[in-house]
């Protein structure tokens, strides 16, 4: 319990931010901001910033917002919001328009904000200002990436190396795994080995077309990664240079996955029916886990619904705590689940929260 | 002098004055209006300074029909409405 990481998460919902508190073993509901409005992803304090967040709103009529915190969400102030630049006449591709915040990060002391239609955003003042990453924008294979849940494509996943920050890899539904080491100024594609089912059988391959639903990084084995892809699961030992496929018990179909932050071997996924269902496989919620890097699983159902559950959870809606054994887990029907033992049993947060869209710890 | 107003809801994140102004398109009447809150820009236009799309503007009770340049015409006199338009939810 000494982790701090695991005392307080953030769930992000179709309905405003709610902060959650843990006493002893009792996750409970501590403060809710935003109520009525789509929170779509949150940053969390961290030990460098312990006051400070940015929580990103996406108003149904009035557009994307940004929000920031300096007293660790007991109080918010609208900062600015990323901003695409004036769209040059005929440019192809979507339009340049702001559609969704999905994943914010910060490394090095730099914030980076992934979005919908898959602009990468840089802020070097915590939110007050933020220019668009035009380097890789403007790569011609950004035109051939495509909407995946979504109509235009969006950057969901922003992994940080640990010790390197100028080091990103991110993943883009559907535009591959994209890294860079230099801080965002060049760029590369970072998929091989991933595979596109939902391709033309000659374009299967192609690493700029894949769909990684999400993909975690190892904190203390960096050059670890899993990624749960529409087609599968992937694992990368070498820093995304290459991926090699896992298969799953029940169905290796899913959006969300979460490694334990020491243990490059351990991970945890929400298995799914492939691919147009999308509810657990035969009404029963379950967590599939591995602790040696996809050579075996274990399906793990204990206090979870095991009859008529159509819950989805969704890529942002699984974490793990710093002490690799503090699991939240929330689904698109509003309900949430905690775990105390590194997902072997299961107890209910709350059940009637709105649709889920992200749970951060810290 | 037409007079330009805003829907409630947006009192929920900025202030939205009442505006009389004497522009003679929709466009520079809304940036009379920004010029007195900046903020309210990002809540009425998108990134390309287009009209969002959930959001609808009546002059003298017609639906304006350029969403892109808001060039529409404002007559003497005229009321606006900015309102959200129900697709937005």
């Amino acid at each position: 319990m000494s982790d701090q990481s695991a005392q307080r998460a953030w769930v992000a919902t179709r309905k405003g931010l709610f902060e959650l508190r843990r006493s002893a073993a009792l996750w409970q509901v501590h403060r809710v901001s935003f109520l009525g409005e789509p929170v779509t992803m949150l940053l969390p304090p961290s030990p460098d910033q312990p006051q400070r967040m940015l929580a990103a709103l996406n108003l149904g009529h009035f557009g994307v917002k940004l929000h920031a915190s300096d007293d660790a969400g007991q109080s918010w102030h609208e900062v600015a919001a990323p901003t695409y630049p004036t769209q040059p006449e005929g440019a192809a591709g979507p339009a340049w328009k702001l559609v969704l915040v999905w994943s914010l990060e910060s490394a090095g002391g730099v914030v980076w904000a992934g979005t919908n239609p898959g602009g990468l955003f840089k802020s070097s003042d915590f939110g007050a200002s933020w220019q668009l990453v035009e380097s890789l924008w403007h790569r011609p294979e950004r035109l051939e990436w495509f909407g995946g849940g979504y109509d235009a494509p969006g950057i969901h996943s922003i992994c940080a190396h640990p010790q390197r920050p100028d080091e990103l890899l991110l993943g883009i539904s559907c535009g591959g795994a994209w890294r860079s080491d230099d801080g965002g100024a060049n760029w590369r594609l970072s998929a091989q080995g991933m595979r596109a089912d939902f391709m033309p059988p000659e374009m299967a391959d192609n690493q700029n077309i894949q769909d990684p639903h999400l993909i975690v990084r190892c904190a203390a084995q960096p050059d670890v990664l899993w990624c749960q892809h529409h087609g599968g699961i992937w694992r990368s030992v070498d820093d995304a240079a290459s991926w090699h496929e896992v298969k799953a018990p029940l169905s290796s179909f899913g959006f969300a996955v979460a490694v334990h932050p020491q243990d490059g071997k351990t991970a945890w996924f929400v298995p799914a029916v492939k691919d147009e269902t999308r509810v657990p496989v035969d009404g029963a919620l379950v967590v599939n886990r591995t602790r040696d890097g996809g050579q075996s699983f274990e399906t793990l159902r204990t206090g979870l619904p095991q009859a008529s559950c159509y819950d989805l959870v969704y890529r942002h809606g699984l974490c793990v705590a710093n002490d690799g054994q503090t699991l939240l887990m929330g689904s698109t029907t509003g309900h949430l689940w905690a775990s105390a033992d590194a997902g072997e049993q299961w107890q209910p947060v709350a059940l009637n929260l709105p649709p889920i869209y992200a749970l951060r710890m810290g | 002098m037409p007079r330009l107003h805003f829907t409630s809801q947006l009192q929920r994140f900025t202030t939205t004055p009442v505006v009389d102004t004497a522009a003679l398109s929709l466009r520079q009447a809304l940036e009379d209006a920004f010029a007195i809150n900046p903020r309210l820009r990002g809540y009425v236009l998108d990134d390309q300074g287009h009209l969002r799309a959930n959001v609808v503007v009546y002059i003298n009770q017609q639906r304006l029909s350029d969403r892109a340049h808001l060039a529409d015409a404002l007559p003497p006199d005229s009321t606006v409405y900015v309102l959200q338009a129900l697709s937005g939810g």
